[in-house]
């Protein structure tokens, strides 16, 4: 594939550049904003910075309060938000029977509100082979080597309304995932990823979500792209998008050739990405533009 | 097209005679027949094209559809409710199909 | 994968469209609406729109409408692909001349609600709804 011509892509990079950094419209977070759902369950949408993980993040904001005031009421009513369709299809799944050891979910896991709560929340999470898993993963081993089912697609149907059935049963819950420990090393690579910039744009994750967060990027209300929201309901797919699929949808928009769902690196980004979310409220499937 | 679900919201509890909010949806991908594949080719239109409300056999409202409504069609209107019953809503897809769903309500 | 030729035959085509004269959308509206009022007159007022100044995505825009004494409403877009939006028919069992639901806007342009009457005379109104293109949000 040929390359832009130089100057071309040098006034590309630098319109973009002038773009994040013209200040014409700084429009910050909605703080006063309250998450509650269907008038209840109250989800923290702010939480304290540290020095160790996020030094440069004043306080740590869920991506929900960036939203306009309409994208925000949708996720407040468990009716009205259109991922509960998904979730509802994953409590299906979960009780479907599958594979040659004709079993479903159900059977070895019993009832998923008390099984699966707090899982979501700790994802990803090195399992006990001192491999870093995400929730997908977990899901499709159990498939394959317990079910005698075939893995699913890690974006499609059946997945995405299983994240999101599992998702919410740690609804409310602090993200909480480990990071010292055999997790330490994914965490190094993650963070080293998120400071990277790619692509002809040559931007990294921190170009935007750190140190242009809560500006103006065109018509986008820059987010400190916390995933502690995903699974979520994108209104531009009009569907359920998962973790590493926005990942790819970002990097991509960066004009690099981005990694793959599943990958090694994009599990390591998604250790380090879901550790500068810690104390924000796993929201369950969350509603995004 | 993945298992249709639809979903009706009512509120918990009216007196007679009074008129409720109905909230619904369903999930349908509403397929304008506007959009292309990789290949090009026009993906064929599929949609939801009407949607009706029926209380007791009374018809509450009756929705013609077009491409521009959304994914996931969400449809909130008002009911009068003179007596307990039963609420019917039907939805007419493209393809022929129907899908239905029927929620009773009683009045205090 | 698009590759630069589909990018470039893409964005030409935008720009056809982008390079059409407004009149093309507006005579294609007036038509619609002519057909749905048989060319009767509207009047202005009497019906209330609810709708975002912008739009964060224009796949879902919640939009909602209500008009006194109406039987019928009719949401017209005047800048999408096709102009009709929905018919929304009141019977004997609504309890209000009001809908709401979420609408899918191609570009920034005005929706209309027509609102059919009792005695068969229409009221109309429409609103500005900004529709952006997102940022780097892809």
């Amino acid at each position: 594939m040929q390359h832009l011509k130089p100057a071309r892509s040098l006034a590309l990079a630098s319109a973009c550049v002038a773009a994040l950094w013209s200040g014409a419209a700084l429009a910050d977070p909605d703080l006063s904003a309250d998450l509650v759902i269907d008038g209840e369950l109250h989800i923290v949408t702010r939480a304290p910075s540290d020095d160790t993980i996020t030094p440069y993040l004043p306080e740590r904001y869920s991506g929900w309060l960036f939203r306009s005031e309409d994208t925000r009421a949708m996720q407040m009513d468990d009716f009205e938000n259109p991922a509960m369709i998904a979730a509802e299809a994953g409590a299906e799944l979960w009780t479907t029977v599958d594979g040659s050891a004709g079993q479903s979910c159900q059977d070895c896991h019993g009832d998923a509100e008390e099984s699966m709560r707090g899982v979501r929340a700790m994802m990803p999470h090195v399992n006990e082979d001192g491999v870093l898993w995400s929730m997908e993963n977990y899901v499709n081993n159990c498939r394959t080597e317990r079910m005698g089912a075939e893995a699913w697609r890690w974006s499609g149907d059946e997945m995405t309304s299983m994240t999101s059935f599992l998702s919410l049963q740690s609804r409310g819950m602090p993200v909480a995932v480990q990071i010292d420990g055999p997790a330490a090393p994914y965490w190094e690579q993650g963070r080293e990823m998120y400071y990277t910039r790619y692509g002809q744009l040559e931007l990294s994750c921190a170009n935007c979500h750190e140190d242009s967060t809560g500006q103006m990027i065109r018509a986008d209300h820059l987010s400190q792209g916390q995933i502690s929201g995903f699974p979520t309901y994108r209104l531009k797919n009009a569907g359920i998008v998962s973790i590493h699929n926005r990942f790819r949808g970002c990097i991509r928009d960066t004009r690099a050739e981005t990694f793959a769902e599943g990958s090694d690196e994009f599990r390591a980004l998604e250790l380090y990405v879901a550790s500068r979310g810690m104390g924000l409220g796993i929201e369950g499937v969350s509603v995004r533009p | 097209m993945t298992d249709v679900r639809p979903r009706i919201r009512l509120p918990r509890s009216a007196s007679a005679g009074d008129s409720i909010v109905v909230k619904t949806l369903i999930n349908h991908d509403m397929e304008t027949g506007q959009r292309r594949n990789s290949a090009g080719e026009t993906i064929p239109r599929q949609i939801i094209n009407r949607f009706t409300c029926e209380y007791n056999g009374v018809m509450v409202i009756d929705v013609a559809l077009e491409p521009a409504i959304s994914a996931n069609p969400y449809m909130e209107f008002e009911a009068v409710v003179p007596e307990s019953g039963e609420f019917v809503f039907t939805w007419y897809d493209d393809n022929g199909e129907v899908y239905t769903a029927t929620e009773a309500f009683e009045v205090s | 994968m698009l590759t630069r030729r589909d990018t470039f035959a893409i964005g030409l085509g935008a720009s056809a469209v982008a390079l059409l004269p407004a009149t093309a959308f507006a005579d294609a509206v007036d038509d619609w609406i002519a057909a749905y009022t048989g060319g009767a007159a509207m009047e202005d007022g009497g019906v209330t729109i609810t709708a975002p100044e912008i739009a964060e995505n224009g796949n879902t825009v919640p939009v909602s409408v209500s008009a006194e004494g109406a039987t019928e409403i009719v949401l017209v877009a005047t800048g999408n692909p096709t102009p009709g939006l929905g018919r929304f028919t009141f019977g004997p069992g609504s309890g209000a001349p009001m809908i709401a639901t979420r609408i899918r806007l191609g570009r920034t342009q005005d929706v209309v609600a027509i609102a059919k009457m009792a005695d068969g005379t229409f009221k109309t109104t429409r609103v500005e709804v900004k529709v952006t293109i997102g940022g780097c949000g892809g």
